[in-house]
């Protein structure tokens, strides 16, 4: 296809946009876009604020449920928490910023979800995350692992919203893209939430937060031959993050909230004033006319193009009702923000954009939105990762116990402390189980409920077979919330992957589909927000697919709430669900003989709803001591787990005694601690509930015993499990 | 019993100390912007934690400031019982009424958990229940740093309110969390009247939080 | 030999920490301020009296440790 446009084929293309994607915006426009409008197609056509090339796909994913207040397409999706209040939340990832300056990376990409939760009138409660990095002894893990949890930290601690869990693995495909995706929790009551269309011919469009600057404005303005000449000036910058200001921006917006004053709300994240701007416009199906010679400015001589497009953090876009602009600017200066009117609604269906009297742009909202790209990408699935036998030989070459301690020693499955002590998990004073449990439960402020929070994923699972990989990534955070003794509600999802245009990328992505839309199904666990990152690829080289999953479930009486530690001596513990002993593909084939190979483990769907609702009734029933998922390292580790937080040990005397019974990752399974007396109504109760329960050991003294095998202390065993994160990063 | 907690932007364990006032005594707290300059008849004035101004500068420097410092300094001067928690604590010191300085934490990293105190002396109002606490740390800035003449003064003069130990009231090296010297989690004004530590009392009100061994230093002052 | 140095911002990079300082100073009463930068400064005392290699020396340790290129600026100065 030859080039028949007058505006400059590299410039088009150092936009990221393809021919035909230029010619449908000339069809559309009916004339060439300017340099301006340019950009604004740029950004509102990419991957990330269009999701072209995942839309179809997501459009599968059940959304809808009883409690679903909100569903995706808002700022975040919003549940039915009982008695007029709702729980607010999403998943969002910062990867590449991170990668470039992980402290700021994160930390904005912090900023950025807390934005989307407090824009639609709820005050968070919660952050999570859940992060990947790449393998230790790459030059660069260090340095991004203390950047990025220093960044998380320094924001979260900073706005005063407490980091109460999240995740963190290590993998080589992660070398040359990590993953930092994160996840806030915001609760709000029913009847005020904030929304984002625009409404009302005339009304007042309201910029506050911080000025603008050239922060973060796309990397084309560098190849764009109008930047040639003064390139050091005008060099597209990190952004900062500013959580102080971000406080400050909290504080105005629920206080202006509670005044009946705004209309729509937006806050600026990606593409800023453009997306933020056509989002509300396209939302009420209505016009903006805006005025960019009044937009705060912090630098300089700023192009309309740089004001369109500058990622300047900690701002927001709002629609006021008509009269209420001075009561509002008195809340934003109380504060010491930036307030202005730039603009107004229109009826013309069009944004419009105004500077120093001449018109920068206009373009038809539906071009943009409605007409913006979408793609069914070809994909090919590749064959699912077939059985794999172990020789038996080099299973016994330990005793169980070595193994077990190599296995907790190691960076996929040591102790997070060094992590989230560098978190305020405790500010706000409603964290009732703190991060190291299944799940976080954070108390809904003043009530005797509370919501439970888990993030989750295991891209190995999901590499070599995308379909159980993604029902596992649901499933997991479904257990964490059961076994904390919440009723799981809805997901928020991140959908981390390459390059969708490689046929084999776009299968691992349209397979995680296929298993997450099964498991929501199944277990009636919508997704109600989400974020996708595609082109998460270095050098060819794309990252394990790695769709996290974030959940939220509800805790009606806080006494109920149940965390893995141990309570007592002479309790026994039971394993929930049948153990086979499935090790490909596990963390003992990883972790203790280098091995990734064999078969992802199957869910069975309806056992692992009817397993989850069995140890929800021992909830119920206040049968259970202590509950806690068998996830990645399996039985014993989840066993070890449990004496590690509580100090209290375990005798271990049940019927089969080997690694693949041990280290096995079989799903759908619980450890549960039970009163003895409990004995005879736990085997009564699981037979009713036609459940397996296995017997696996007794709490007792300090010390993890395998009768007839070996053992350790607790003291021996933590003192491993505690160590590879501090040393590590000294 | 009137309290009064002080609110600056940017304090962010304003709410917490509020909710652990009502409890412990019955009746909430005034929350004071700190742009007032005054502050009614008061049995208490709590300046709460958080990063007012973002931590910017120097913790508290800017806070330090604000309208109503004066008016607490005023107050404190004149008796009445103040309490600076972590954050508050960096203020009260960037004022003068408390010595000192706090400095970076000598693991470089913000550390969050719970630790132990245990009261150097019982003559003042917050230290009078001489028992061993349990109550979260959550700073960057905690390191208690002082010229030997100044530690030596606040020791002689029965100053130090609490030091960092282990849960049996051990004080040793081991339970220094941040490197204070000689392990002070607590100081006192010359009067006892000011109180500024490091710990989080507010945190630890009630057992479904993990402790509610705070209530101990409220309690003298609420009751 | 004694090596300054000074670590800035890069112009254009938001400084929240210089904003708030600004503000704070015009609340006190100085006014005509019109905008704030702050930075770190740091003092290195180096053997030897060679400044051309030691100003080589310098730029390396600001580019690999005590500058973050991607948003500060440095500057070297030997007494």
């Amino acid at each position: 296809m030859t080039w028949e446009h007058k505006t400059d084929q590299s410039l088009v293309e150092s936009h990221g946009l393809k021919h035909d994607e230029f010619d449908s915006i000339v069809q559309g426009l009916g004339r060439e876009p300017n340099f301006t409008e340019l950009g604004i197609f740029s950004a509102m056509w990419n991957e990330h604020c269009s999701y072209k090339s995942s839309k179809f796909w997501l459009k599968k994913l059940p959304t809808t449920g009883d409690r679903v207040v909100q569903g995706p397409g808002e700022n975040a999706g919003v549940i039915d928490i009982d008695d007029g209040d709702v729980a607010v939340f999403k998943m969002e990832s910062h990867n590449h910023p991170s990668y470039i300056e992980p402290y700021q990376g994160a930390a904005t990409g912090v900023g950025g979800i807390l934005r989307d939760i407090f824009t639609m009138g709820a005050r968070p409660v919660a952050n999570l995350n859940a992060l990947r990095f790449g393998e230790p002894n790459h030059p660069k893990t260090k340095h991004l692992l203390s950047g990025v949890v220093e960044g998380i930290g320094g924001y979260g601690n900073c706005i005063g919203i407490p980091t109460v869990g999240g995740e963190v693995n290590f993998h080589p495909s992660y070398n040359g893209n990590i993953l930092v995706n994160a996840m806030t929790v915001g609760i709000a009551k029913k009847d005020k939430i904030f929304y984002s269309a625009a409404a009302g011919i005339g009304n007042p469009v309201v910029y506050v937060g911080s000025k603008t600057g050239r922060d973060g404005i796309h990397g084309a303005t560098m190849a764009s031959a109008e930047f040639d000449d003064d390139s050091e000036d005008k060099k597209p910058t990190v952004q900062v993050g500013d959580p102080f200001t971000e406080k400050l921006l909290l504080e105005a917006c629920l206080e202006l909230m509670k005044e009946q004053a705004i209309i729509a709300i937006q806050d600026m994240g990606a593409a800023g004033l453009t997306s933020s701007s056509i989002e509300m416009a396209s939302k009420g199906n209505v016009g903006l006319e805006i005025d960019l010679t009044k937009v705060p400015m912090r630098a300089s001589n700023m192009t309309a193009y740089e004001l369109m497009l500058s990622e300047s953090q900690e701002r927001m876009l709002m629609v006021l009702e008509p009269g209420k602009e001075e009561m509002a600017r008195n809340i934003f200066k109380k504060w010491d923000l930036e307030f202005e009117v730039i603009g107004k609604v229109t009826d013309t269906k069009n944004l419009v954009l105004n500077m120093h009297g001449k018109e920068e742009a206009c373009i038809p909202i539906n071009i943009l939105v409605e007409d913006a790209p979408e793609y069914q990408r070809d994909y090919t699935v590749r064959e699912p990762a077939g059985e794999y036998q172990i020789d038996p030989n080099t299973l016994n070459s330990k005793t169980i116990i070595d193994d077990l301690v190599i296995m907790l020693s190691h960076p996929n499955l040591c102790s997070r402390r060094w992590i989230w002590e560098q978190y305020d998990h405790m500010v706000m004073a409603d964290t009732l189980v703190r991060p190291g449990s299944d799940a976080a439960v954070v108390r809904v402020h003043g009530t005797n409920k509370a919501i439970a929070i888990s993030t989750d994923c295991s891209p190995t699972y999901c590499k070599h077979n995308s379909f159980e990989g993604g029902k596992h990534a649901v499933v997991e955070t479904w257990r964490n919330l059961v076994a904390s003794g919440a009723l799981p509600i809805a997901i928020t999802d991140c959908m981390n992957f390459g390059n969708p245009e490689k046929p084999e990328i776009m299968g691992e992505f349209v397979e995680c589909i296929r298993g997450m839309t099964e498991a929501c199904t199944i277990l009636n666990y919508p997704v109600v927000s989400g974020n996708v990152s595609l082109y998460n690829e270095t050098n060819g080289e794309g990252i394990y697919p790695t769709p996290a999953i974030g959940g939220v479930g509800l805790i009606k009486d806080i006494s109920k709430t149940k965390t893995i530690a141990f309570k007592q001596n002479n309790s026994l513990v039971y394993a929930v669900g049948e153990t086979k002993g499935h090790l490909g593909n596990s963390q003992y084939l990883s972790i203790v003989q280098h091995k990734e190979l064999g078969s992802t483990p199957v869910i069975d769907l309806n056992k692992e709803l009817k397993n989850g609702k069995f140890i929800l009734e021992l909830v119920n029933q206040d049968l259970a001591l202590s509950a806690h998922d068998i996830g990645e390292g399996g039985l014993l580790v989840a066993a070890a787990e449990m004496s590690l937080s509580s100090g209290i040990g375990i005798t271990i005397d049940c019927a089969i005694k080997s690694h693949e019974f041990f280290f096995g990752e079989d799903q759908g399974r619980y450890l549960i601690e039970i009163d003895i007396q409990n004995d005879d109504t736990l085997k009564k109760l699981s037979a009713d509930h036609g459940v397996v329960v296995e017997y696996i050991g007794q709490t007792k003294d300090a010390v993890i015993e395998i009768k007839e095998n070996s053992k350790i202390s607790i003291e021996e065993l933590k003192n491993n499990h505690e160590k590879w994160f501090p040393d590590f990063t000294k | 019993m009137k309290s009064h907690v002080i609110v600056f932007p940017g304090s962010n364990c304003d709410r917490d100390v509020a909710v652990a006032i009502e409890r412990i005594s019955g009746s909430a707290p005034e929350m004071i912007w700190h742009k007032n300059t005054s502050i009614a008849e008061s049995d208490l004035i709590v300046v709460p934690g958080g990063f007012s101004y973002g931590d910017y500068l120097r913790c508290g420097a800017i806070a330090s400031t604000s309208p109503i410092i004066n008016e607490v300094v005023k107050k404190a001067k004149a008796g009445v019982p103040v309490i600076g928690i972590c954050n508050g604590f960096q203020i009260l010191i960037e004022t003068s009424l408390l010595d000192g300085a706090l400095i970076r934490n000598n693991s470089l990293s913000f550390i969050c958990k719970d630790i132990y105190i245990k009261p150097e002396n019982t003559s003042s109002i917050f230290t009078k229940n001489n028992v061993v606490a349990k109550m979260p740390i959550a700073h960057n800035e905690g390191n208690y740093f002082a010229t030997s003449d100044t530690i030596k003064k606040i020791n002689d003069n029965d100053q130090v309110a609490f030091r960092y130990c282990d849960a049996n009231g051990l004080i040793n090296e081991g339970s220094n969390p941040n490197g204070s010297i000689d392990n002070i989690a607590g100081i006192l004004n010359d009067n006892k009247n000011v109180l500024g530590l490091m710990p989080h009392p507010e945190r630890a009100v009630e057992l479904g939080l993990g402790s509610d061994d705070g209530k101990y230093i409220f309690e003298g002052v609420l009751k | 030999m004694l090596a300054k140095i000074h670590i800035t911002l890069k112009k254009d990079v938001l400084d929240p920490q210089g904003k708030v300082i600004a503000n704070s100073l015009s609340d006190l009463g100085f006014d005509g301020i019109q905008s704030v930068r702050q930075g770190k400064y740091i003092e290195i005392i180096l053997n030897g009296d060679d400044k051309n290699a030691a100003t080589t020396k310098l730029n390396q340790m600001c580019e690999k440790l005590l500058a973050n290129l991607v948003i500060e600026d440095y500057s070297v100065e030997i007494d």
